[in-house]
């Protein structure tokens, strides 16, 4: 892996601009096409530089290895440009051509075109393996009692499905919001709602897959994981995704070769998620196939 | 003998525009002396400065150089980015006016280098012009001086802003302008710096740190100095930022004052002698009851608006934004102070009144649009009053010693809510508008930008009438859209917007408070995402998206002059005198804000929903309009007599449509 920003944790917020910049100028001067990018030999990734299990400048997480996997199989080697995963994230990279890929997207998310999808994850219940709780479901009423930390995302109808379900329920007294943001400062921002959970904080927490998962696998304080049951009653909200890698609308060459990857690497890939705790669950089966503990 | 020293200054400094930051003991040596000088200057002069009815003034008096509301009355000038205190956005000058303003030219111009959305006004102060970038381009946030009548570059100034800004501010990248007070600039900056420039060489002064974007915290609007304190509000509701208004001392930067728009007393600046007019604000820590636990933490209430200031009753009044970042089901009650006006002391910061105008907002509706301050003769009675043009489509008129709303009428169609209770001061709120988990709820207007959003109105004390530029728009809401945010997936609400009824999208109108009726009206066909400015030549200025900047008769609404620019419009016309003895108007030209950033930041059209559903309303945007960053500056053609005067019919050329008459509030 190669990177092209500087990754040094500090001069990251200050550089990332002039990098962009960079890329910019480079992009004007050579044909933009994705194909002409293709034939240098390189991988164009947008990640976030500080969002761990997902990615971070150093390459530790498990979209920088998956990057590295696909790159490796199309021949080519990584060259990624850092930004914040937050909104505006696609405007400015994918589709300002900062790159020709990025690792993790929903599938149905409008503003990219998504390849197949390579998993499918579930919102979870994580809490202290010690304390016992075995809370599986949405309508549980345990919930009415228990300090229950939740992602928020921002604005009006723009929040975590386990946020919104618990508030549709009037479970609002004793739910702790916890920015998705956070303080980007620090690392892995999402990381803080998880670690409330280590420390005691809060008895709960209701957190996307991935990132409970990975916190189960590290954390020093034993923690269960349960896939987040008896959703139906609150759709729309979904409460599993598909994930799949996203590259610019039609740019469905790309995508062909990343399709047909996917679906020829899937034991390999599998085994990426499984070694970072990613719970996993079949697309047809509401319930998780795994429970960490 | 100064004036010299520091034109040596600037000449020396003209091709340096990286001369930011530079601090130290020079500029501190500098700053003593340069404050000595004006004190000596202000005790001379402060005899001077004569009392007259209040935002009614349009004479020109030889102004202390010193008092910035006594420079404020100086016809000639436009120092502050809202004109003057009351917010007025009215000049006396009278040379360009109903009969000539056809003959309007280009006098010169001026690229900022920064193509995002120019929504900053410029300031003219001693017949230098003082003007803002956004944060783009290879100097974010870039300052420019230039002789106001020839154009001439004297200093620019670029801060060396944190370029994570960009990824973290919402929106766009914009800043609505500059503040000046007793030789001083004060910037803004997106990345929370407020910066004290020396007014003639470009040095900075001073810098404070307000906050830390990486918090989600952003400024973008104008300061305000008022008694030598600068007034600055912050942005970012959207991520969990808790908003503030703070004063800073102009001479050191040292915060004098921080008022909190959620949480205890204490922090909102509550105290004794807080008299809320509606009694249901009465009560200790509202700011903290009317949220779940802890919900006031993260509560927003942000002001990146504006704010005004009635010497007279020493207040200060501005509007807080929207709360967040919950979404409503999970923060029952009213969300205090949030949509909120304040009125509070200037001094201390404490609060006076407060007025809640979308408790427990379900829609979006920051209420952080201008206050305008008007005497006006009411039932027979002058009352001192603000009016406050909402995001929610009603024209306030409120009393501004107590907080008392004296009447509040829809101003573009309604269906959120049924109108306003005067008895509580409430909104009546229609139940089946209101957004609810997995149920589509179908023409919702005003749409999330509110009937009119931070593009600020012009009163004119000659004809009695406010001049609104605002949108057009309605919304459906419906939970179906997959959003994902540093790796977490979600379902979020799709907000689709879309012209309201008529088929246009945007106005621009004239209001008369007293009567409570709309006198006449332009229709655009995209939002009127402008300023605007009212003149005693009877003239009313705005621009469009679509790249027109336009002069109409301030009495009737017809089109006097139009010009079509490289970019479309989104700042803050203004005017001023030049040292010629010419009127200029100026207006920054460049797309971009929340409707434009479409055109300017190439979001893809396609999705109706990007930018928080702004581009369903302005898709075809792109199609008129890219980015752009120039400013513009136009005055008469030299004694010619107009031969390209448009049609007496103003609806021509570009879909423009004038309607006279009161049936279009309704």
């Amino acid at each position: 892996m190669r990177s092209r920003g500087n990754s040094g944790k500090g001069g990251r917020s200050c550089c990332l601009g002039l990098v962009a910049i960079a890329l910019v100028i480079n992009a004007a001067l050579s044909p933009p096409s994705p194909l002409v990018a293709a034939e240098k030999d390189e991988l164009k990734v947008c990640a976030d530089p500080n969002n761990l299990p997902f990615s971070n400048a150093d390459g530790a997480g498990f979209e920088n290895k998956l990057a590295e996997l696909v790159a490796a199989e199309l021949g080519k080697h990584v060259i990624y440009s850092w930004w914040a995963q937050r909104r505006g994230f696609v405007r400015s990279t994918l589709n300002a051509e900062l790159c020709d890929v990025v690792m993790g997207v929903p599938v149905g998310y409008e503003l990219v075109e998504p390849t197949r999808p390579y998993y499918r994850s579930t919102y979870v219940f994580v809490s202290q393996a010690g304390r016992n709780f075995d809370v599986t479901s949405i309508k549980d009423p345990r919930l009415n009692d228990l300090k229950i930390g939740v992602h928020l995302i921002g604005s009006n109808g723009m929040n975590t499905p386990p946020s919104l379900a618990l508030g549709q329920q009037n479970i609002v007294q004793n739910v702790v919001g916890y920015m998705i943001y956070g303080d980007y400062r620090e690392p892995d921002p999402p990381a803080r709602l998880m670690e409330a959970v280590e420390k005691g904080d809060i008895d709960i927490a209701a957190a996307w897959g991935p990132l409970a998962g990975y916190a189960a696998k590290i954390s020093a304080v034993p923690l269960t994981v349960f896939p987040i049951t008896e959703t139906e009653d609150f759709a729309p909200l979904r409460f599993q995704f598909d994930i799949a890698m996203g590259v610019r609308k039609g740019d469905h060459a790309l995508k062909a070769r990343l399709d047909d990857l996917i679906a020829r690497k899937q034991p390999e890939i599998r085994a990426l998620l499984e070694s970072y705790g990613v719970p996993l669950v079949q697309a047809s089966s509401r319930a998780a196939e795994t429970g960490i503990r | 003998m100064y004036r010299l020293a520091n034109a040596r200054t600037a000449l020396s400094q003209r091709n340096k525009p990286g001369a930011g930051l530079i601090r130290g003991a020079i500029a501190a040596a500098f700053l003593r002396n340069h404050i000595r000088r004006r004190i000596l200057l202000l005790s001379g002069a402060i005899a001077l400065i004569a009392t007259s009815a209040f935002a009614q003034t349009h004479a020109a008096p030889a102004a202390d150089p010193a008092d910035l509301d006594a420079l404020s009355r100086d016809q000639n000038q436009w120092v502050m980015a809202p004109r003057d205190y009351a917010n007025t956005r009215f000049s006396g000058l009278d040379q360009i006016n109903t009969r000539d303003a056809a003959q309007l030219r280009v006098g010169w111009t001026f690229s900022l280098g920064a193509d995002r959305g120019q929504e900053a006004a410029p300031l003219i102060v001693n017949n230098t012009m003082y003007v803002v970038g956004p944060y783009a381009g290879p100097h974010p946030n870039q300052v420019f001086a230039l002789d106001a009548t020839t154009g001439d570059l004297k200093w620019s100034y670029a801060p060396k802003p944190d370029t994570a800004a960009q990824g973290v501010a919402c929106c766009d990248v914009v800043t609505r302008g500059l503040a000046y007070d007793q030789g001083k600039v004060f910037l803004n900056t997106l990345d929370n710096y407020s910066v004290a420039i020396d007014a003639d060489s470009g040095r900075e002064l001073w810098h404070t740190k307000l906050g830390d974007v990486n918090e989600g915290q952003t400024i973008t609007m104008a300061p305000l100095v008022v008694k030598g304190k600068v007034l600055i509000g912050n942005s970012g509701g959207e991520l969990g930022v808790r908003g503030w208004v703070t004063a800073l001392d102009e001479n050191t930067g040292q915060i004098v004052w921080r008022a909190y728009s959620t949480g205890p007393d204490s922090d909102v600046l509550i105290g004794s002698d807080f008299k809320p007019f509606y009694n249901w604000l009465k009560g200790k820590d509202l700011g903290v009851t009317s949220w779940p636990p802890d919900g006031w933490k993260t509560g927003g209430g942000t002001m990146w608006g504006w704010i005004s200031y009635d010497p007279a009753l020493n207040l200060i009044y501005y509007g807080s934004a929207n709360p967040g970042p919950w979404n409503s089901n999970q923060r029952p009650g009213d969300n205090l102070w949030t949509t909120t006006v304040f009125a509070r002391d200037a001094d201390t910061g404490a609060a006076r009144w407060a007025l809640p105008l979308n408790p427990h907002d379900l829609f979006d509706h920051d209420e952080i649009n201008e206050n305008v301050l008007l005497d006006l003769e009411i039932n027979g009675q002058l009352r001192k009053v603000l009016i406050h043009p909402a995001r929610n489509g009603y024209m306030y008129v409120v009393d501004r010693a107590t907080g008392e709303i004296l009447s509040a009428d829809a101003y573009d169609h309604i269906t959120a809510t049924k109108g306003i209770d005067l008895k509580t001061g409430r909104p009546i709120s229609n139940g089946e508008k209101a957004p609810a988990l997995g149920k589509t709820v179908e023409d919702v207007c005003p749409a999330a930008p509110g009937a009119k959003d931070w593009q600020p109105t012009a009163w004119s004390p000659r004809n009695k009438l406010l001049y609104v530029p605002h949108q057009h728009l309605c919304m459906n809401l419906k939970a179906s859209d997959v959003g994902y945010i540093a790796g977490t997936p979600f379902v979020g609400a799709a907000v689709d917007m879309y012209s309201g009824p008529g088929g246009y999208r945007g106005e621009f109108m004239a209001w008369d408070p007293v009567k409570r009726t709309k006198l006449w009206a332009i229709h655009e066909n995209f939002p009127v995402w402008t300023g605007t400015l009212v003149t005693a030549g009877d003239v009313a200025f705005y621009g469009t998206l679509d790249r027109w900047f336009k002069a109409v008769d301030a009495r009737n609404g017809t089109l006097l002059w139009q010009f079509r620019a490289g970019s479309g419009f989104v700042g803050q016309p203004v005017t001023y005198k030049g040292t010629d003895g010419a009127q200029y108007v100026a207006i920054l030209s460049g797309v971009g804000g929340w409707p434009g950033v479409v055109a300017a930041a190439k979001i893809d059209p396609r999705v109706r929903n990007g930018a928080l559903g702004f581009v369903g309303a302005t898709q075809d945007l792109p199609a008129y309009s890219s980015g752009g960053s120039e400013l513009l500056v136009f005055k008469l053609a030299g004694g010619q007599s107009g031969s390209d005067a448009p049609q007496p019919n103003p609806s021509h050329a570009n879909g423009a449509q004038l309607e006279a008459g009161n049936a279009l509030a309704r």
